[in-house]
């Protein structure tokens, strides 16, 4: 059982942060908390994209010269793709934070709090 | 130059372009908003149909964008099936954007232009999500719309930012789930090209990751086609959006997201690989039954109108994910079919409403007693709207239904044919409940009759002065010109859609799916 | 001799009914005299088309008119919607088209006589339901049927809620729930057909004659296709929306509670019994003996009930519900006699029924009375409407020489033919419960007399003729089935083609 998760901890870390970040917004009163939740789930994808592309021994694939020398071993590089990806992804997830943050700036200008049971008692009425 | 593939872009880049001169424009003059952003879906509507033309005319083709060739580069796929679905979605946004401009100007209070660039940022990403031929671009996609439609619901006063914010929480769960997914796929394929990966899913027996994958990528559009029991959003956010933006994203967000699920099915598993060991085909097929049965019970129990269709929504995407379960070439059609023919209904139902809400301020089912006489164009177009989701012949509805039960028949799934046949008469249930009030009920007396009903305060109901004694249902006229017309043109459709349906099935939907 | 001609006349006898409605809905309470001439002018275009389709249909010239033919590129036979004018369908058609130019006068006279609001409304969904009973009448295959059948229980809706009273919702919740709960069981067989690629053209020896199915999907299908045009033809246990829809003015409950919906369901079970199954296939099923039971025992408890009831509408709704059963097992006996009597009694029960119901609005719009008990006296105030009355309950009964009489003569004579004498002595009861509740009605409105000393005259003349009209044409078709419009030659034209001639009772005359 330990074995099993220090060979693989980093989708263990992952795992846990996923789950953290999933009661962050479904457990929590805070608006802000609940954002702060969304935050570590979409961190804790793009950690799984990046790890999982982690290649050991392996090197960024910057191919210096190449010239009379062979080819090069594609396993001396790592996979360049999942980083740009991610870096897409961290794009698309900061906007989402953006947008969300301005909806709490509106919200707590109109109701003049972010928890949300007062929130929900306050529209009710 | 051959001008005609260079199409795709004029489909997805014209909004997302666009969608950033219009709010600029719109500050320096007022007008200029609306007026861009209904042109710039005037063209994305006919590239959509020219492409659609161009596909049925020799066949379905790609587009690399910024010339990378697939599987590296991405692709944007024109076939069948998301040329049509373009069409749908570009040509219903354009009827129901000139319908909406009263209160859609009124809504968004001194900022058009804004209103009218997350418009076009929805329909870039929808349009992107149809076209697209690559997973992850798909995410990126998935999120514009999202990010566009959060914004949109948000605007629509106090309860909507509430729900808005509920939202965005949920929906960005769902992307994420989805992203997790195509992470899995690209780890177990290699890939994030959607036909390079069906090919290598299916040279491969199916590992545990591409397993583990697929499930999150259906949990996650799952939640943003709001399939029971992940659609708590969808309520709250259809029934608060301003009347505007549910009439938009009613008929078409929901079910691009579906379109979405379609399009795993079709060109990214391959046959059999979901419902061997992860038997998500049954899972949709399942949740999709209890969820036409759910749906359409709750909207039995709503009083206001906006929530009652936001549950038949919720009914009739389950619909969809029955025929995305069964999978077979004819349920797959039949759901496509349905995604065309709700688009047109749920956009008449909801402009319907929308409209009333516009002349009478009202939106509770009772408090419309006596309407149909008062807006005989509005309440005729929601009548017909009704007809057809009930599915009574020739309308649209009657045939996805009807292509639906062979399906099932022909897959020996009897629960299918028999829920499918019967929430027809659950539809009726909560449809002739309004048409009841509206046509065969007396208009109640003010003002007490409608104390339930938060009556928006800017409704024009007739302010004739001789009539200010009358129950404000009486003082009620019809919309005008421009709302009722794509109103109507709608609720035509819904009769068109279902007498020209032979010839969708025949021509592009069922060579599109096999 | 006979052939297939494809002509646009089918569907002209859809389109002049809808013509007439829209131009109705056009022309709308502003000018109600000009509203109200549609209709007439549209039914007496409607009789000449039908009548020029019977000439053609008597001489073996099927016209036929196909709206959509296109077929799907899988194993279903696509999507087939055509109308044709073969013989059993324009018995339905002519009997629709000739009661809808009396009962339309006759509405016009009531609905005016009575004050009834929104009467634009009422003669655009009047005649849209006549259009879609033609087109149940003249579909040439299950789909098209299903069609106009679920269009006729829309637009009937409105009319059934036509007064907007509480009770008249209910009724058409009811309404609604029973008639497409119908037409869900239809297409839930149309679609099991389809898949099973069947082509589903009615033919006379039914379509799935040859077809190799198990005995399950048989019966199943035979429970979806009955059940589904039996809600119409208010086969119990499937009637209680029938009595309730009797809230909807007269003109509505005359003709399309007595004649168009209810005997699109009849007419549908000459569908389902003869054009889809087939004789051979009920016999070897046995389902003939379900159905004949079924509708036995509704004939009988209808007629009683009939009996309890003082509300003289729903008396005679309770009688229609006993005389659908009559057709139903007239269809259920399998041989050609008794179906030649099913088909008669469609004519026969419509002519007649219509008059009943015609005087029964009659007597509400001159008097307000709605119940038997009230009646005393009224034949010597109202002496054609109840004279009237009185021929069409001999007919009801089955006095000679009145059309029902024939009608029943055959269904009695086929119930022998195949050798089931029970049920000659279940049509025989059922006469005599016939008499019972008719003939204390004539007693009382012409023996007793008039309690108070009000005097009414007689209706409007829009209302008596349509009245006296029916009554005659109960007398004359009686007589000569065949003038003027060859009913009996129709009518044994299917039994004939249902029931090759080697195994009829051949050159039987009435």
């Amino acid at each position: 059982m330990i074995e099993e998760i220090s060979a693989r901890f980093p989708y263990w870390a992952i795992a846990v942060l996923l789950v953290v970040g999933l009661y962050g917004m479904m457990g929590k009163r805070s608006l802000v908390k609940q954002v702060i939740g969304l935050s570590i789930f979409q961190s804790a994808i793009i950690l799984f994209f990046i790890s999982g592309s982690l290649l050991e021994g392996a090197t960024i694939p910057i191919l210096y010269s190449v010239h009379g020398e062979g080819h090069a071993n594609p396993d001396d590089f790592v996979n360049p793709l999942p980083h740009v990806l991610m870096l897409t992804a961290i794009v698309v997830g900061v906007a989402i934070i953006g947008v969300a943050l301005s909806f709490l700036v509106s919200i707590y200008r109109e109701f003049g709090t972010l928890d949300e049971r007062e929130l929900l008692d306050d529209v009710r009425e | 130059m051959d001008p005609q593939p260079q199409l795709p872009v004029f489909i997805v880049g014209a909004p997302l372009l666009f969608s950033v001169i219009v709010p600029v424009l719109g500050r320096i003059w007022r007008h200029s908003a609306f007026l861009l952003a209904l042109a710039t879906v005037a063209v994305a509507a006919v590239a959509s149909a020219l492409s659609l033309e161009l596909v049925l005319r020799k066949e379905p083709f790609s587009y690399h964008l910024g010339g990378w060739a697939p599987p590296v580069g991405i692709e944007y796929v024109i076939d069948e099936v998301s040329a049509f679905v373009c069409v749908v979605i570009t040509s219903v946004s354009f009827l129901v954007l000139v319908s909406t401009r009263r209160w859609a100007e009124r809504e968004a209070g001194d900022r058009p232009g804004v209103f009218y660039g997350l418009v076009l940022l929805l329909l870039a990403g929808l349009t992107g999500i149809v076209v697209t031929g690559d997973l992850f671009n798909l995410f990126v996609f998935l999120e514009i719309a999202s990010l566009a439609a959060y914004a949109l619901v948000f605007i629509g006063g106090r309860k909507a930012m509430l729900a808005g914010f509920r939202y965005l929480i949920i929906g960005s769960i769902g992307g994420a789930l989805y992203l997790l997914g195509v992470g899995f796929i690209y780890f177990a394929t290699g890939t994030l090209n959607m036909i390079e990966a069906r090919e290598l899913l299916e040279g491969t027996p199916s590992t545990r990751a591409a397993q583990v994958g697929a499930v999150f990528i259906f949990a996650g559009l799952g939640l943003k086609m709001a399939l029971v029991p992940m659609h708590l959003w969808l309520p709250d956010a259809y029934e608060h959006a301003p009347s505007s933006v549910n009439s938009l994203i009613a008929p078409v967000m929901t079910k691009v997201a579906a379109y979405a699920m379609l399009r795993m099915f079709l060109s990214v598993f391959p046959a059999g690989f979901l419902s061997g060991t992860v038997p998500i085909a049954d899972a949709l097929l399942i949740l999709g039954l209890i969820g036409i049965v759910f749906g359409s019970v709750a909207a039995a129990g709503q009083s206001d109108i906006r929530r009652m269709l936001a549950y038949s929504s919720i009914s009739q995407l389950a619909f969809i994910a029955v025929g995305i379960g069964l999978g077979s070439p004819l349920a797959l059609a039949a759901a496509l079919l349905h995604v065309a023919n709700h688009a047109a209904m749920k956009a008449t139902l909801f402009l319907a409403a929308a409209s009333v809400r516009l002349r009478v301020g009202l939106q509770r089912t009772h408090n419309l007693a006596g309407l149909g006489p008062r807006m005989p164009l509005t309440m005729g177009a929601f009548a017909i709207g009704s007809v057809a989701m009930i599915g009574i012949p020739p309308t649209a509805g009657f045939f996805s239904k009807w292509y639906m039960a062979q399906a099932g028949v022909d897959e020996g799934q009897w629960v299918v044919v028999a829920v499918v046949l019967f929430s027809s008469l659950l539809t009726a249930v909560y449809l002739f409940k309004v048409l009841e009030q509206v046509y065969l009920r007396p208009a109640k007396p003010e003002p007490s009759a409608h104390g339930d009903d938060e009556r928006d305060a800017s409704a024009d109901a007739a302010p004739r002065p001789e009539l200010a004694m009358r129950p404000v249902v009486e003082r009620a006229r019809e919309a005008p010109f421009d709302v009722w017309l794509p109103l109507v043109v709608l609720a035509a459709a819904t009769v068109v859609l279902g007498v020209i349906n032979v010839v969708i099935m025949d021509h592009v939907l069922l060579p599109g799916v096999s | 001799m006979s052939g297939t001609v494809v002509s646009g006349l089918p569907l002209l006898a859809v389109l002049v009914p809808t013509v007439a409605a829209l131009l109705a809905a056009l022309t709308t309470g502003r000018w109600p005299n000009l509203r109200d001439v549609w209709a007439t002018v549209a039914g007496i275009a409607m009789v000449a088309i039908t009548v020029i389709l019977l000439v053609e249909t008597l001489d073996g010239h099927i016209h036929r008119t196909v709206l959509l033919e296109l077929s799907l590129g899988i194993n279903s036979p696509g999507i087939n919607i055509a109308l044709r004018a073969d013989p059993a369908g324009m018995i339905f058609g002519l009997l629709v088209s000739v009661l809808w130019v009396l009962a339309g006068v006759y509405a016009v006279g009531y609905m005016r006589g009575e004050h009834e609001r929104k009467q634009t409304r009422f003669f655009v969904a009047f005649a849209l339901s006549i259009a879609a009973a033609a087109g149940v009448a003249l579909a040439e295959n299950l789909l098209t049927f299903i069609l106009f059948y679920e269009l006729l229980s829309l637009f009937t809706y409105p009319l059934v809620t036509h007064r907007e009273t509480e009770t008249a919702l209910v009724a058409g919740r009811k309404y609604l729930a029973y008639t497409l709960s119908g037409g869900i069981m239809l297409i839930g067989a149309a679609a099991w057909l389809h898949v099973l690629g069947v082509d589903t053209t009615f033919r006379a020896g039914g379509f799935l004659e040859g077809v190799n199915l198990d005995s399950v999907t048989q019966w199943a299908l035979f429970a979806l296709l009955a059940g589904g045009v039996g809600v119409k033809a208010a086969v119990m246990p499937l009637h209680s929306w029938l009595p309730s829809a009797m809230v909807a003015p007269t003109p509505v409950s005359a003709l399309l509670h007595a004649v168009a919906v209810v005997k699109a369901g009849v007419f549908g079970m000459v569908r389902v019994g003869v054009f889809v199954f087939g004789a051979a296939l009920l016999d070897d099923m046995g389902a003939w003996l379900v159905l004949a039971i079924m509708s036995a025992a509704t004939l009988i408890i209808a007629s009683i009930l009939a009996l309890r009831h003082d509300n003289l509408k729903r008396r005679l709704a309770y009688s229609t519900i006993s005389h659908l059963s009559y057709i139903v097992l007239g269809v259920a006996l399998i041989g050609p006699l008794a179906l030649t009597g099913a088909l008669l009694h469609i004519v026969g029960h419509g002519v007649t029924k219509i008059t009943l119901f015609f005087v029964a609005g009659a007597i509400h719009v001159r008097t307000h009375k709605e119940n038997v008990s009230e009646l005393d006296g009224i034949g010597r105030q109202m002496p054609v409407t109840m004279g009237s009355f009185a021929l069409a309950s001999l007919s009801m009964v089955g006095i000679p020489p009145f059309i029902l009489f024939t009608s029943k003569w055959y269904l009695g004579w086929g119930a022998v033919e195949v050798g089931q004498q029970a049920f000659l002595i279940v049509y025989l009861v059922s006469g005599l419960l016939a008499a019972g509740y008719l003939f204390p009605i004539v007693i009382r409105a012409f023996l007793r007399s008039s309690p108070d000393h009000t005097r009414y005259g007689e209706a409007d003349i829009r209302m008596v003729a349509p009245i006296a009209l029916t009554a005659v044409l109960a007398l004359v078709w009686g007589i000569a089935p065949d003038l003027p419009l060859g009913f009996f030659e129709l009518a044994s034209t299917v039994a004939d083609a249902a029931f090759p001639p080697s195994v009829a009772l051949a050159g039987v005359t009435p």
